[in-house]
């Protein structure tokens, strides 16, 4: 008998996959995103920034109730989906998966924003100087100077699409093994009275969220690179 | 226009307007001189590319680096580019910032290494990263680092602007090693007409964003319509050899087409080849040869030009000894009861000559 039954379990290790995807969707997605905002004089720049800080401030039942009408049989993702013969996202895990990444995005957009807007132009140009290409420049000196901004946005993209369950409960519903992740499961527990094993999960949780934040705030004080740290709050 | 920099860019930001059209030599020390606000750095970074300038039109000498429809970027012009302040990447050692211009160096510079590194004499402190470096110590591996892509033509934008008095002096003698050492042309921004007399081969004056003067450094030097104002530090800078040393009075003879010069030996080598610049405040005129003062250097020279300085009581006269120019500054009294003029003889006294 372990300490979290087969249906925690489960729902612990589906929670575990949807971030690593999410995270690692983000911060390809981020990237370019970030870069175009800290380079930008363009006049999208600040309706472009409004939209990804969006998720940050909109309760999670309204960013997940416009999902899930967009990813409807007739809305225009649902559309999209199905002509791919892909069916509809809602209740499904890719839906979960989509449906994390808009809610993320700000946690992770935002430490590379930073990091690569107090890395300024001259390192870049220097390295234009030194026969770097745009790619050569950006995984030789971009990536090693902001280092701290991206361990930042992965762990916060992570941590927060693990704590996440407005979203969820809208378009994933409780579906164990496909859409019922540990903040779904402690609801369920509470609900069904069953405190001890939503004591068991919460715990873990809360325990497993100081831990990262207590990681981070370590490895960014040692790398010294005050500007890099989390900074979330900071919009 | 063979082994020649063409530069032509017109740029308005603002209130500022930058219109420089420019042919610049393919070898030695072009200064491009003005004073902050000028547009100095612009004009650099344009042939760079670090500036997309529409309109603009760069040439190095056979290959077109913008034109209408041309933009090399940056990373495909065989420039090399030493930034005002430290540039070295942070996460690198010294030694490591070098070997990330010889890895993306067009020809293979390995050979190199050692010459560059003894030749900026950073050879101690490779195994260092750059928060551990002094800035005299950062600019000097950033200049190595420039050296090492191999460039064919190296932009310097005030390498010595952000370094206090001392440090200046440390990296200044290396410079002149680059001068005299390599054949690699040099664009060189400063404010500094120390620099500019060390230094330049070529100087081109910029003054709001325009071109006030392009052309041989001793020539542009001893203009008496200087375009910008010098004031106490107009005069004029010269190439000669030291032909003989006195140790009894620690001094050394040197030799110009003009004639012999006596100054003090800071210790210069025989057949040494230096520069000297001989300061306009610096030289009084006589019409004849006087042999009764304390003052050394008494040359003949033909008067060229003479014309009112920027204060009413103060001419400037140009001078020709042998193929050298020189400028001498007086009370235009002086040059009044003198009745200077254009084609005449005078004796030349020259108080003080300082090798740069």
């Amino acid at each position: 008998m372990s300490f979290f039954s087969a249906g925690d379990l489960q729902a612990i290790w589906l929670t575990l996959k949807l971030a690593s995807i999410v995270t690692i969707i983000l911060l390809v997605i981020s990237t370019p995103i970030a870069w175009w905002l800290a380079r930008t004089q363009s006049a999208w720049k600040g309706c472009v920034s409004a939209l990804v800080t969006l998720p940050l401030v909109l309760p999670p039942s309204v960013l997940g109730f416009y999902l899930l009408v967009m990813m409807g049989p007739e809305g225009p993702l649902g559309i999209i989906t199905r002509s791919l013969g892909l069916g509809t996202l809602a209740f499904t895990f890719n839906g979960l998966v989509v449906g994390s990444v808009i809610y993320s995005l700000p946690f992770v957009v935002q430490p590379i924003h930073n990091a690569i807007e107090a890395l300024g132009r001259r390192p870049i140009e220097v390295a234009a100087t030194l026969r770097a290409g745009p790619w050569d420049t950006f995984f030789n000196v971009v990536l090693p100077l902001t280092k701290p901004g991206f361990v930042t946005a992965a762990v916060l993209g992570f941590a927060h699409t693990v704590g996440e369950f407005g979203v969820v409960l809208m378009i994933g519903g409780n579906i164990p093994g496909v859409t019922q992740v540990i903040s779904v499961q402690i609801y369920e527990h509470v609900e069904a009275m069953d405190y001890l094993n939503a004591h068991r999960l919460a715990a873990a949780m809360l325990i497993f969220s100081f831990v990262v934040l207590l990681a981070l705030y370590t490895f960014n004080k040692t790398k010294k690179k005050v500007n890099d740290g989390p900074k979330v709050l900071e919009l | 226009m063979n082994s020649a920099i063409n530069i032509n860019v017109q740029l308005t930001r603002g209130s500022f307007q930058l219109d420089a059209e420019l042919q610049l030599p393919g070898h030695g020390v072009s200064v491009i001189y003005g004073h902050s606000g000028s547009g100095k750095t612009t004009l650099l970074r344009c042939i760079a590319g670090l500036e997309k300038v529409a309109g603009a039109r760069i040439q190095f000498k056979n290959t077109l680096w913008q034109n209408d429809n041309t933009f090399l970027p940056t990373y495909r012009r065989p420039l090399a580019y030493v930034f005002q302040e430290a540039s070295l990447f942070d996460h690198l050692t010294a030694k490591k910032n070098l070997e990330f211009a010889i890895k993306r160096a067009e020809k293979n510079s390995t050979d190199d290494f050692d010459k560059t590194v003894s030749l900026l004499g950073i050879e101690k402190i490779l195994n260092q990263y750059p928060s551990e470096l002094s800035g005299g110590e950062r600019q000097r591996v950033a200049i190595a680092r420039a050296l090492l892509v191999k460039p064919s033509l190296l932009l310097m934008d005030e390498p010595l602007a952000s370094l206090d008095y001392q440090r200046k002096q440390e990296i200044l003698p290396y410079l002149e090693k680059l001068r005299s050492e390599l054949k690699l042309p040099i664009i060189y921004v400063s404010h500094s007409i120390d620099e500019v007399a060390r230094l330049a081969d070529h100087l081109v004056v910029l003054n709001q964003g325009k071109v006030v003067s392009s052309g041989d450094i001793q020539a542009c030097l001893a203009r008496v319509d200087l375009p910008i104002n010098l004031a106490e530090e107009a005069g004029s800078v010269i190439s000669a050899s030291v032909v003989e040393k006195d140790s009894e009075w620690q001094m050394a003879k040197v030799h110009f087409s003009g004639g012999e010069l006596w100054l003090r030996d800071n210790g210069a080598t025989i057949g040494q080849e230096i520069r000297v610049r001989i300061l306009a405040r610096d030289i009084s005129l006589a019409l004849s040869e006087h042999k009764d003062s304390s003052i050394l250097n008494i040359l003949p020279a033909e008067i060229i030009n003479t014309a009112i300085d920027q204060h009413r009581a103060l001419t400037l006269v140009q001078l020709k000894l042998g193929n050298d120019l020189l400028l001498a500054r007086i009370s235009t009294r002086s040059a009044t009861h003198m009745q200077l003029k254009s084609g005449m003889p005078v004796w030349v006294q020259i108080k003080s000559v300082a090798i740069v």
